[in-house]
């Protein structure tokens, strides 16, 4: 087993380098323009772009030039911002991280709780109204542009149904830190939280139903109801934890993704200051250093949390030492 | 079928764009008109109404009508007009990107799959690489570099105002998710008892890949095709919405949406129209999805019909 755990560490490392190469192909080696020029921002002075240039080593060879980018961004991390002059990118980035672990944590409790919820009244009322009726609203919730729902959410709790009894305990989009304020916290993401839940409630739901449908078919389950267990033990028992397998790797691959950057749309969407938000901010004027640093470090979390989900499998389940 | 019908609907639509903006706007859905005013009831509105409190100036909602059905956005232009427009490109892109991720993943899944090798190792090693490069960061900071200075390579050069760009970013990341299967199932029809017996009989490597490999790939792709423009659809918006994808002053329904964030307590339609747009494709194309896969896939049928 440590065998194949190390082995496991070596691959991430893989992929971690082989990220950091392909990032900064992107950013440093892309045909078309002075990649100064593109770092320094729209318009820069000739005397930035000589610092950009000097800082970067991009008159030297590419191997300096990538081992320069990664001493900016892990080493000394005193990669600037050149749009807004001076400002560090690195420690912003850490300061936002708080914001979008809170607004992915509270949805991922609400989207598991939900879609298991979904998958099995699907699963045990299938074929009737009830699960035509489920399956059609998680399709609609998988077919909505998440920032689209955030808007129409907004428009509903902030403004037409705002003076209603029924959403007049919103507050205003921002963020209140958990530390300064838990209740303040709590109210200010529930609307959020459930945009974001509302995707993934769709597509966990109908994933969750095909497999219990599939395993209820298996023998094991024969075997259950031969025994003479009640259908509720059968499927909460039986078929639903061989079901969650699948669930809990989805989980840990979308977890992931969305606290290393793919919460972004909502986070702009409701206001809230996270890794996210940053992003967008330096898309709109193009602030390229600070596009790299989100990338990176959005990127390196995915894969480190994705690693750490392998390994937890092959400790939790036998088969997956085997299958290596 | 009916999801192939409501498809059919929206992409003619969305091609009668020109008819509508000349003979139903009536107004240019690219150029601002600030100080236009169109006729309703035998009456001249203004299209920019000043506000109740006297400060300021509100488009015009919608009058439900020829002109300006869904209202005008900030910058006195038709909704209706440029929702059309927009979705000429946004099924473009979303088309578009599909064929290149399809032919692209079809190419890299067969070569990497049938040579085996090292070949197939370097291949599948890069998949792994870009399968675990998020896919929004991916195209985030594709776009960000590309849409700054555009791209030339070579012979070729590409504006930075290009529908290529977001077309061809669109396709690339996506490019792992049918690659990989694609890979596989290459991988376990070279060990299939039909090409041993075509191997056996002498048959040569390049008629048992066109003969007996490609037809099967061919019905993956087939199948993958209708979901992942389905998937890309709401990437083009995403990234549109982030003002990294279609350029100002060209549209898409992710652009609109974005105009029409400023002015959603106000005039909400002019963001919620894109949104439903976008929302009618995607579950069409899903249901599109399952109906051909099940004509494809015998066993899906099975498995439904349990």
């Amino acid at each position: 087993m440590i065998l194949v755990l190390l082995r496991r560490l070596g691959e991430m490392v893989f992929v971690l380098f082989s990220i950091s190469i392909l990032v900064f192909l992107i950013f440093f080696a892309t045909p078309g323009a002075d990649p100064a020029a593109r770092i320094a921002g729209r318009g820069a002075s000739p005397e930035t772009l000589a610092a950009v240039r000097h800082s970067f080593g991009l008159d030297r060879p590419w191997p300096v030039q990538y081992g320069l980018m990664m001493k900016h961004l892990f080493i000394t991390q005193d990669l600037t911002s050149f749009v807004n002059t001076g400002q560090l990118v690195v420690p912003a980035v850490l300061q936002a991280v708080p914001v979008t672990l809170s607004l992915v944590f509270g949805a991922a409790v609400l989207w598991m709780v939900f879609a298991v919820l979904v998958g099995v009244a699907a699963a045990t009322w299938r074929g009737t109204i009830i699960d035509r009726s489920l399956m059609m609203l998680s399709l609609l919730g998988v077919s909505m542009p998440v920032f689209w729902l955030g808007e129409v959410a907004n428009l509903i709790t902030q403004a037409r149904f705002h003076d209603t009894w029924l959403f007049s305990w919103v507050p205003a989009l921002g963020y209140v830190p958990l530390t300064q304020d838990p209740f303040m916290w709590f109210k200010t993401l529930l609307v959020p939280w459930t945009v974001l839940a509302v995707t993934y409630i769709g597509l966990y739901g109908r994933v969750l139903r095909a497999n219990l449908v599939e395993a209820l078919n298996e023998d094991y389950i024969r075997t259950a109801r031969a025994k003479g267990l009640s259908e509720r033990q059968v499927i909460f028992r039986h078929a639903l934890r061989m079901s969650l397998i699948t669930l809990v790797s989805m989980f840990g691959l979308d977890f992931g993704a969305l606290v290393g950057g793919g919460a972004l749309l909502i986070e702009v969407v409701s206001s809230l200051p996270g890794v996210g938000m940053l992003t967008y901010q330096a898309l709109q004027n193009l602030d390229l250093p600070f596009i790299m640093a989100t990338v990176m470090y959005g990127a390196i979390f995915i894969v480190v949390a994705n690693t750490a989900v392998d390994m937890l499998y092959v400790v939790i389940d036998p088969r997956a030492r085997d299958a290596r | 079928m009916a999801a192939a019908g409501v498809l059919v609907l929206v992409v003619l639509a969305c091609l009668s764009a020109p008819i509508y903006a000349a003979h139903v706007s009536m107004s240019d859905p690219f150029a601002s008109n600030l100080d236009g005013s169109i006729t309703i009831g035998g009456q001249s509105v203004d299209i920019m109404q000043s506000t109740p409190t006297g400060l300021g100036v509100t488009p015009i909602g919608p009058t439900w009508a020829g002109q300006y059905f869904l209202g005008a956005d900030d910058q006195g232009r038709d909704v209706a007009a440029r929702l059309l427009y927009g979705g000429c490109n946004s099924l473009l892109i979303a088309g578009g990107a599909t064929l290149i991720c399809l032919v692209l993943a079809g190419f890299i899944g067969i070569v990497a799959g049938f040579t085996g090798g090292i070949v197939d190792t370097v291949l599948a090693r890069g998949l792994d690489v870009l399968w675990a490069f998020p896919v929004y960061l991916l195209a985030i900071s594709l776009s960000a570099v590309l849409i700054s200075r555009g791209l030339r390579l070579g012979p070729v050069t590409i504006n930075s105002d290009s529908l290529l760009i977001p077309m061809a970013i669109i396709g690339v990341v996506y490019v792992p998710y049918v690659a990989r299967p694609i890979r596989g199932q290459v991988l376990s029809l070279a060990q299939s008892d039909f090409v041993l017996a075509a191997r056996c009989l002498g048959v040569r490597r390049p008629r048992i890949l066109l003969k007996d490999i490609l037809p099967n790939v061919t019905t993956t792709l087939i199948v993958f095709a209708p979901l992942m423009m389905a998937l890309n659809m709401l990437t083009e918006a995403a990234l549109s919405f982030l003002s990294i994808g279609v350029q100002p002053p060209a549209a898409s329904w992710g652009t609109i949406i974005l105009d029409g964030e400023g002015l959603l307590y106000t005039r909400p339609m002019v963001a919620i129209a894109p949104g439903l747009a976008i929302m009618v494709t995607v579950v069409a194309l899903n249901f599109l999805g399952d109906g051909v896969r099940e004509a494809f896939d015998p066993r899906a049928k099975l498995r439904v019909r349990k």
